[in-house]
């Protein structure tokens, strides 16, 4: 037999039948669904008389624009949110699918409460009506964002009709230095290979440095994979995987855990597996670093300058016109020079309880500058509760951040969690394109560490120097 | 799904590189229950001011380009969320197929749900038909599906690859999921071995 990616051997397990020219029916195990892209594929559900195929393989939960302040039980959700979050709360029941309402502690981002959950195991194929789906693939799962109409496909079917793309590998050998996180070398992948560099592409994520991380750190690198154009990111599974998914909720126990381990086991690359496309990158090249730009590939170390649009060639020189008109820089100033308004710790990149750790061990002891905006969302109501089990709520609100309910909040800004006309944020997020935290809003992407180095500073800073 | 066959009509360029979703529909629109009635809001925050009123040289704001139903665009262009509010605006402003050089995976997927084709030529094609584009509204471009190919205002000729399924579904109008409902069989005989090889699921 000849030997096999880890996409390939994931991919060949939920074949249910492949047409001549390649198109072929994937079996889902997982679909996971939240307010803003499912209320449609439920209502054509209901126009065409059509059930749910597999409910206990589904689940749902408010994220995308559920308000994050206290009173959110209470009133404090506008009309339209309402009307979403309600709609899903019928859908759930009316189809009998798995359910995480606003109120329930467990409620939270969908990407950060499935693997809470465990309901995202090695192996599986994982689909949401979101993008950041490809953040499941750090448990070495096949998972990738889908349209709404494949939503309600999937639904009905428990299938999707997908034709294979091609294995990209992306190796980051060695170790990151101090102050270097996952976040880093996700936008450094991304900086080098641009935002279309993954088109066609499941990514699968290897190397010394990517076994070294956690799964949270996991769950980041492969979160963005979707900003580098890829369908999925991947990261084969290993005992660090085992170790975070045993006694969750939804993982197996018993003898069902052993023979899903002896599986587990066999999802790696095989020696000699044929990539199509290879990317190589040092771990200790990487540095902290910013988006200065509109997109995410607008990637440079903290210690580098605003560039010029005739750094660049073709189409790129006239986007980085218009991304540098947006943000309001001038080329040549040093990025370390660049004053912030708004911090955001949070979303589904970064809203786990590692990124609240990294970033309160800046924060200790110390206050944010006068005049920030800051705030924390953590990523769900478990992760909420233990950050403040372990004292890091503590750590944010004496440094001056605003401590919320968990949600999606400030990433895409469909809640209240907005950016002012002008305003500039730091923000632990994915996306820097226009408008994306509000109306004229600019954000700078960073990590954790970062996001807390710059609340204290109000500028952007290299986070070494206060490690 | 309405049929996708050959359509004459007007192109209007948008060179841009990386138009992601949240450009062609703010999160502001995604509140909406059901999938009518976007196209007003398409690419909003580029084609009107905080007002309401239309920004003058946003391209489809232009008198010669506001019944257009092709979109020229710049490279990966779709990029971003995977909302199908993002079609959903397109469709429903009357535009009917996109050309670039290179689109987003999500955003492609999503068109062809919304009888709305993609098509991704070279560059140095692509350049031509942008400036075919942009003669205005006297220059009306060809896309026709079933000989694949896109004819300028002038005649040139360019031929476009387009996966056979997805062209099926486009010429036919097809719902998908009443297709794959008729292989309830197969996902059946999957789930039982599935349910054998690996139970914890």
């Amino acid at each position: 037999m000849s030997p096999k990616t880890l996409y390939d051997k994931i991919w060949d397990a939920h074949v249910v039948q492949q047409d001549d020219d390649g198109t072929c029916l994937l079996y889902i195990d997982r679909h996971l669904v939240h307010e803003v892209t499912s209320p449609q594929a439920f209502e054509g559900l209901r126009m065409s008389g059509r059930k749910v195929r597999a409910p206990e393989k589904t689940i749902a939960v408010p994220d995308h624009n559920v308000p994050t302040t206290a009173d959110r039980l209470q009133g404090g959700m506008n009309e339209e949110s309402r009307i979403q979050v309600e709609a899903l709360d019928r859908n759930a029941r009316e189809f009998g699918i798995h359910y995480y309402p606003v109120s329930d502690v467990r409620q939270g981002i969908v990407h950060i409460v499935g693997p809470e959950q465990g309901w995202t195991l090695p192996g599986m194929t994982v689909v949401c009506g979101d993008s950041h789906t490809a953040t499941h693939g750090a448990f070495g799962a096949l998972a990738h964002g889908i349209g709404t109409s494949e939503v309600e496909h999937v639904l009905a079917t428990q299938t999707l009709i997908q034709k294979k793309s091609k294995n990209m590998k992306v190796e980051i050998t060695g170790q990151l230095r101090p102050g270097v996180t996952a976040k880093d070398i996700t936008l450094a992948v991304i900086g080098a290979t641009g935002t279309a560099g993954g088109t066609g592409y499941v990514i699968e994520y290897c190397g010394e440095a990517i076994r070294s991380l956690s799964m949270e750190g996991r769950m980041t690198v492969c979160n963005m994979a979707i900003e580098g154009g890829a369908r999925a990111g991947l990261i084969a599974p290993d005992e660090t995987t085992f170790e975070y998914v045993k006694g969750r909720p939804h993982a197996p126990k018993g003898a069902q855990w052993e023979a899903a381990l002896t599986w587990w086991k066999t999802l790696y690359t095989d020696e000699g597996a044929h990539f199509d496309k290879v990317v190589t990158l040092k771990g200790e090249d990487i540095q902290p670093v910013v988006t200065w730009g509109t997109s995410p590939e607008d990637v440079l170390p903290i210690s580098a300058t605003v560039p010029a649009p005739e750094d660049f060639t073709g189409g790129k020189v006239d986007a980085a016109r218009r991304s540098l008109e947006y943000m309001g820089l001038t080329p040549g100033m040093k990025l370390t020079d660049i004053e912030i308004d708004t911090v955001f710790i949070g979303s589904c990149t970064n809203g786990r309880i590692e990124d609240l750790r990294a970033a309160a061990a800046i924060l200790k002891g110390k206050k944010i500058k006068d005049g920030m905006r800051a705030m924390v969302v953590p990523g769900s109501g478990l992760v909420r509760a233990q950050a403040e089990e372990e004292g890091l709520a503590d750590i944010f609100k004496e440094a001056g951040f605003e401590w919320r309910l968990a949600g999606c909040s400030m990433c895409l800004a469909m809640n209240p969690d907005q950016l002012a006309e002008g305003e500039r944020c730091a923000s632990t997020s994915n996306r820097n394109f226009e408008g994306r935290q509000g109306y004229k809003g600019r954000t700078h992407l960073v990590s954790p560490a970062m996001a807390a180095a710059a609340a204290l500073t109000g500028r952007l800073t290299d986070v070494r120097e206060l490690i | 799904m309405e049929k996708f066959e050959k359509l004459t009509g007007i192109a209007a360029p948008m060179p841009l590189v990386n138009i992601d979703t949240d450009m062609i529909i703010p999160k502001v629109f995604l509140k909406t229950i059901k999938r009518s009635g976007l196209g007003v809001n398409l690419f909003d925050e580029m084609r009107y001011d905080r007002e309401g009123n239309e920004i003058a040289d946003f391209v489809l704001n232009k008198p010669q380009y506001r019944e257009a139903e092709i979109l020229v665009a710049g490279d990966n262009f779709g990029c971003g969320s995977s909302r199908e509010h993002a079609p959903w605006a397109l469709k429903d402003f009357g535009i009917k197929a996109v050309i670039s050089t290179s689109f987003a995976d999500i955003f492609f997927n999503n068109c062809f749900k919304n009888g709305i084709l993609p098509i991704v030529l070279p560059a140095e094609q692509v350049e031509v038909l942008m400036k075919d584009a942009e003669k205005g509204a006297n220059a009306r471009m060809t896309v026709d599906l079933e000989n694949q190919e896109i004819t300028t205002s002038d005649g040139q000729v360019f031929a476009f690859e387009v996966d056979a399924f997805k062209k099926h579904c486009l010429l036919n109008g097809l719902d998908d999921i009443g297709l794959t409902l008729e292989k309830g069989a197969a996902i059946d005989s999957f789930e039982a071995q599935a349910a054998q090889a690996r139970p914890w699921i």
